[in-house]
Order: structure tokens, then sequence, then C-alpha cells
């Protein structure tokens, strides 16, 4: 059969099992855009082309499938690196296309061209040229299984105008052959057994449970494990939800904005269980000053990642889950007996983790007479008034850790943000890609203004697509996180941080979107807002919280600072947190 | 990469080499895919990381697919480990191996436009080193020099009163030696 390369390469998306993808169509990726008519791949059409991406970030993290994005070349190829770039931090699969001028102009500076191979070169996990539209689909064979194994992240594939229209003779390869890259996932008995011994003997273990679980789908193999040897759990930002956040061994987030348990447990442990997770500064604090007496076991399918940071003192290379399945099966008695009866006494602990936990739990006050409105109350009520499986997607600032501190996470996959990165704008693309996974699922995204303001035009593809997302902005009229370090660090000289709380007005904003748009201005109204907004299942929802300008994010360990000089803020007791009760 | 053929080397030359290193250089070598854009991936993941690259040198294997790089890079302040890690992540790089002085053999070539008002002089440092004279005119000659790295650094300084007016050295290339242990799997570096 006899295919131009456009025709194989949606064809090649086809056997890859892509039913949705996200893009915008150019100049030079236009011969794709012809066969896209006839494909049975759903095509969301973007209004920019970073939302591409990042819808097909949200899509990936909800499904565990990867994100397929499409766009042209030049502009549209450089717009779309902010989410490869997020994507390579917080390795999500993606599959992202990008048209190229023709060969025969490559290097001539012809209209819309850029060296795409070259600037995502270093944001890519891999990145491909194609020159021959005979190798399309081997191409595309080798780029999902690049994306979606070993340590997932994001590939890019440059197609030539020219290479589109040519002809080529269609098949489908068998498998990839891919000499250089053989990902390691299964696991050296012989770490294993040194890992057994670490847990045996420590007095005060924490597992440290990262991302690499949920990619590895090692949740339920997790709570096995945690429950089989009584240890508690730190779930990180990108891991929240992989561990349910009411049980009883759930810590919850360490870190910069972690809660004092969960920060100072890690810091005081003398085993760290390390499950997918890489030591990212924002939880270690001053890397120097980390866990001082803690054993580490590192368990992580990218050897880089062992040592990179902190040295190991055990490193198993491998998949999470099975690796998380054969400290199960080491652990187990073969006997019948408990497998906590071959482990230390822990039970003094135990109690000290139990005493941190009531004495600094996470806390605000949202004063009666509903002004003025405190962010995490929104996030409180968003909580209890949606299904407890509502996918919640955040930008990145303050609203983002009041929403990853106040939330009830309970289920896996139901927690999409930008960890690594960091990328403001994130929310609503991605919260609109989740949408379009799990069509079945309450999707919210909690924004803060200044995110909203940088990607909001995406709902305009919501409306028009009929993905009923919901976004609730914590509109405190500010770039919020950086106005806190502003007040905190550079003793309250606000520097280019005020938005104005009424330009844009967002109610009417979202309608000219064809959203509802909703404000809510008291705690009053948050309920009904809420409610109000559930009830609409044919547009997206925006409501627009105006929240309090000086409320900010508890606790806080300064960057670069050691995670023993947590600051707990004007709800906690800060001096019992820092002299008191910790033992040394 | 031929510059090894032709000359003639001295049995010590020809010896497991174990001259004293500069104590922050180690030396890889990586099997790579001969594909578009390859070394540009391992020169970008050096600048990304903060690896700094002393010198490369890079050619075809006899299998025409694969090319043979050697990077010799200047390890301080930077984990051995994390360079030889990263570089095997790339998807290109089929296997990366450390080469160990003492277990390896190194060459570097060496062509140089000097004064050689003296030709019987010039004659006679680089006939120490094995080089020979390529080409003469004007009171200036053209040698060429094969030798360890170390060994070429001394010719370099030898012939620098001559007046060295162009230099290029090609950067090390190394094989293990044949009674070293293969530490590497898959493909031998």
């Amino acid at each position: 059969m006899e295919l131009t390369g456009a025709q194989a390469l949606m064809r090649s998306l086809e056997m890859s099992g892509v039913e949705v993808m996200f893009g915008l169509p150019g100049g030079a990726i236009l011969p794709v855009y012809d066969p896209v008519l006839d494909s049975s791949i759903r095509h969301v059409l973007v209004r920019h082309e970073q939302g591409a991406g990042h819808m097909a970030q949200g899509y990936a993290h909800v499904t565990g499938k990867p994100g397929v994005a499409m766009v042209t070349s030049g502009p549209a190829a450089t717009n779309i690196v902010t989410p490869l770039c997020d994507a390579f931090m917080d390795s999500i699969p993606l599959v992202v296309v990008t048209g190229q001028v023709a060969m025969s102009a490559i290097g001539s500076d012809a209209f819309q061209e850029c060296d795409t191979t070259g600037i995502t070169m270093a944001v890519t996990k891999h990145n491909y040229l194609v020159t021959d539209p005979a190798d399309i689909p081997r191409i595309v064979a080798e780029a999902f299984h690049i994306a979606t194994t070993g340590r997932p992240g994001p590939v890019l594939i440059d197609l030539p105008k020219d290479v589109s229209n040519a002809m080529m003779t269609w098949y489908w390869p068998d498998s990839v052959d891919l000499p250089g890259y053989q990902p390691q996932r299964d696991v050296d008995a012989a770490a294993i057994a040194e890992a057994v011994q670490l847990i045996r003997t420590a007095e005060r273990p924490v597992i440290y449970a990262g991302g690499g679980l949920l990619k590895a789908r090692a949740a339920e193999a997790l709570r096995e494990l945690a429950e089989m040897c009584d240890i508690h759990v730190v779930t990180t930002l990108m891991a929240r939800g992989v561990f349910p956040d009411r049980h009883r061994l759930c810590l919850g987030m360490p870190g910069m904005h972690g809660n004092y348990t969960a920060v100072t447990a890690m810091q005081q442990a003398d085993l760290l269980i390390n499950l997918g997770a890489r030591f990212d500064d924002r939880v270690t604090g001053n890397p120097a000053h980390f866990a001082p007496d803690a054993k580490v076991i590192h368990v992580d399918i990218d050897p880089a990642e062992h040592g990179k940071v902190r040295v190991p003192d055990v490193a198993i290379v491998g998949d999470a889950k099975v690796a998380v399945e054969a400290l199960i099966a080491a652990l187990r008695p073969s006997d019948g007996s408990a497998a906590t009866d071959a482990l230390a006494d822990r039970s003094a602990w135990k109690s000290t983790v139990s005493g941190w936990q009531e004495q600094f739990p996470l806390s605000y006050d949202q004063p009666s007479g509903g002004h003025p409105l405190k962010p995490q109350y929104v996030v409180e009520q968003l909580r209890d008034h949606t299904p407890d499986d509502t996918i919640v997607v955040a930008g990145v600032g303050q609203h983002q850790m009041w929403a990853s501190q106040f939330w009830q996470f309970d289920y896996p996959y139901t927690w999409v943000n930008s960890g690594g990165l960091g990328t403001m704008g994130f929310a609503v693309p991605a919260a609109i890609g989740a949408k379009v996974g799990r069509p079945d699922r309450t999707v919210w995204a909690i924004d803060g203004d200044g995110c909203f303001q940088m990607t909001a035009q995406e709902l305009i593809s919501a409306s028009a697509e009929n993905i009923p997302v919901k976004v609730g902005i914590l509109n405190n009229a500010y770039l919020g996180m950086v106005r806190q370090w502003q007040e905190l660090f550079y003793a309250e000289r606000y520097s280019e941080v005020y938005l104005s709380a009424d330009h844009p007005d967002y109610v009417g904003w979202a309608e000219a979107m064809g959203c509802v748009g909703i404000r809510v201005e008291s705690a009053e109204e948050v309920v009904p807002a809420i409610t109000k907004a559930n009830a609409v299942n044919d547009r997206p929802v925006v409501i627009d919280f105006r929240v309090d300008t000086d409320e900010k994010v508890y606790p806080m360990v300064p960057a670069g600072g050691s995670n023993d000089d947590i600051i707990l803020g004007p709800e906690g007791d800060a001096d019992a947190a820092l002299k008191g009760t910790a033992p040394s | 990469m031929s510059g090894a053929q032709g000359t003639n080397l001295s049995p010590e030359e020809t010896a497991v080499v174990s001259l004293p290193q500069e104590p922050d250089l180690h030396i890889f070598a990586a099997i790579v895919e001969n594909k578009f854009g390859v070394l540009a991936r391992i020169a970008g993941l050096f600048s990304r990381r903060g690896f700094n690259i002393f010198s490369l040198a890079v050619a075809p294997t006899a299998d025409p697919e694969y090319s043979r790089i050697t990077i010799v890079v200047d390890v301080h302040n930077t984990d051995v480990n994390q360079i030889a890690k990263q570089l095997d992540k790339l998807v290109n790089v089929i296997n990366i191996s450390e080469l160990h002085p003492s277990d390896s053999l190194e060459r570097e070539l060496m062509l140089a436009r000097v004064g050689a008002v003296d030709l019987e002089a010039v004659t006679d440092v680089i006939s120490e080193y094995g080089g020979e004279v390529l080409d003469q005119a004007d009171g200036e000659a053209i040698v060429s020099v094969s030798a360890h790295p170390d060994r070429l650094d001394r010719c370099e300084r030898q012939l620098r009163p001559f007046g060295l007016h162009v230099l290029q050295r090609t950067g090390r290339i190394a094989l293990r030696a044949l009674d070293a242990d293969e530490p590497a799997v898959g493909m031998t570096a």
C-alpha cells in the first residue's frame, strides 16, 4: 500500500493506540492535517501550542497513556518547548510531532524555520528529524516505546513538509530495535536482600514515596509494603494520591511547604526508603543537612538518579512496582507470622511521630463573618463538596501548595501538577487534557490569578470542544508566592507583584469564553458557588474566589536552609517546634 | 584518526602506558550509533550537566553503523559515575566505559608548522618521538608526531623554541590493553 508520509504518520499514530491528540495546524504541518480528517483519532484544536503540550500532559497524568500533540514548525515548535521541558522534568510520557520546512530549505532561514531538534535536545528524552518517509512507522514506534518505557519522558518527531508529501510503502514494525536503549525493569536480588536487612534493623524508618510509584502503577504494592512493615509514608508533590491521605500511616507531603510531621520525620529518620523520588531540592532543603542520620535505600529506574544528590546505602535499579513487590516477598515471613515480628521495636518512634501530628497539624483561621476569605477554606470546601475521586489540577505557586496541603488525596491519579519545572499556566490546559482522558470524572483546576492569565484562552478550546472542566481561581490579586518571599525575605518591598483584583473581570472573561462565570467574595458564598458549578456539565465553569491577599503558605523551609529550621507560621507554636519536642 | 598508522613506534610507546596523569582527567570511550546529531547530543549533555570536556575524538568504527568516541573529561567537582550514567541515558549511546590509564594504550596525533631554519635540529627532536617531517619550505616545516599525549606535551615544549606557528592536536584516543579486564557489557569499547 502506497501512502504519503503524512498518511503514514497518522496511520502510525493509530497503530500506536492513540485515541486523542491535541494540536494546532500551520504551514509546514499542513500535509498531515489533511489525513487528520479521515483518522479515528480525536483531535482537540487548541488556541496556543503551549496549551496542546500541557493538555497532552494532563491526559497522560490521569490515563497513564502517552499524551500526543502536533503543531507546526518555527514559533509553534518553540511554543511547545515549555511543555516538553515540563514533561521531561516530571517524567511524563509525551510524543510531540512538529512540522518542519522542506529538507531542501533546512538551514536557509526559511519562513517559520527553526532548529527544532537542536532546541529540544536538552528537554526531550530523545528526538528525531525524519529525512525519509519510509522511516516514519519505525520512528513513531520507537518514539512511543522510548516515551513510555524506563523513566518515561517526552519524545519529539520533527517532520519536514516534503517528507510528509513524499510517498512510501506502508509497513508496521513488529518490534523496535534500539541497541542503546535497554531500560532495566527487573531488580537485583542481592540489592533487595541488603535493603531488607536495613528495613529489619531500622528504628525510625520512613518511606519516601515519589512520582515513580505512580508511573509504575505501584500504589497497591506500596500500601501492602507499608502496612505489612507498619512504616510511615510521606508522599512527595509528584506522588500525592499514591498512598491515601486518610491512612493511619500517611504523613502527607514533605518539603519546603510540607507539614511539620512529614518534614521532621524524614529529617530524624534512621532509614529513608526512597521509592521513585529524586531528592529534589524542594524536598531536601540544603542536602548537606538533610536527614543526617538516615541510611538510604533508593529505588529508581534511572540509575543516574542514584548518587546524583544523595549517595544511597543500597541502590536498586528497576521498576518501582517490581522493586516493591520484591521487597514484600523478601520481608514476608514464610511461617505466617507477622512481618513486624522480625523488625526492630519502633514504638518510641511511633509515639514521637503521633505526638508531632497532634501538636503541629496544618492550620489556618477563617474568621467568622466570612471576611477575608481564606484560600485554604476554599480548598477545604471544594474538597468536601466534590466527589471523592475528583481530579485536581494545579498551576504553580501558593494555590498549588494550598491545594496539595488541604485536599485529601485518597486515590492515585487524582492530582495533576507541574512539580519540577514549576510552570505557571499549567492548570487550565492540563485540566482540559485530564477531562478528555477521564470524561467520567469531575475535574477541578485550582488555579492562581497569575497562572490563569497565562493560559486561560484554552477555556475557549474547552467550550468549543465541549470539555466541561471547572476552574477555581484563588484570586489574591498578586503573584502570591513571589509576594510571600518579598514579604519574608525582602523586607516587604513588593516589586512588580500586584496584578489587580479587578482587571481582568474574571466573570466577564469566563462568559466571553463560553464558560459559566461566578464571583465569590465571602466564606458564606463558597459552598453555594461550588454546588452551582458542580451542577454545570455542558460547559466549563470559572469561579473567581476573592481571597485574602496577606495569607501565606506555611509551614515553610527557607530556600537553601535546613529542614530543621522549618517555620510553622502564625498559627503554629514555632518555639516548641524548633526547640521543644523534637528529639535530636 | 589514522595517525598511529605508518609511524614507527618505539618499544616504550607500544608498552602499556602508565605515565603520570593529571589527577582530574578521566578517559571515557563510548560506542555510539553513527547518526545525525549524536555529537551534538553528547556535547549538549556535557554542557547542561556542567561536565567539562578536555578533548574529544570521534570516528566510525570498523562497522560504519557505529562511531567510537574517546572523551577526556576534567572531572574536577564532578562525580565520574554521573558522567557515565548520564551519557548512557542517551538513546544513541550503545555503551560507555571508563578507561583507566594503567589499563590502556593512549595515543594522540599532532601536526605542527614550526620554524625550521635548522631543519636538522627539528628532525632530531621529533625523531625522538617517532615523528616525521611532512613538508618543508622557506625555513618552515610541517611535522607529524604520534605519541602518548604526555610525550606529545614534552615534544611540543621542545619544539616551542623553534617557533610553533600552527599547532593542531587531535585529542587523545585510547584502547583498553589486551591484558586488562573487560568491565563493560555489550560491545567492547
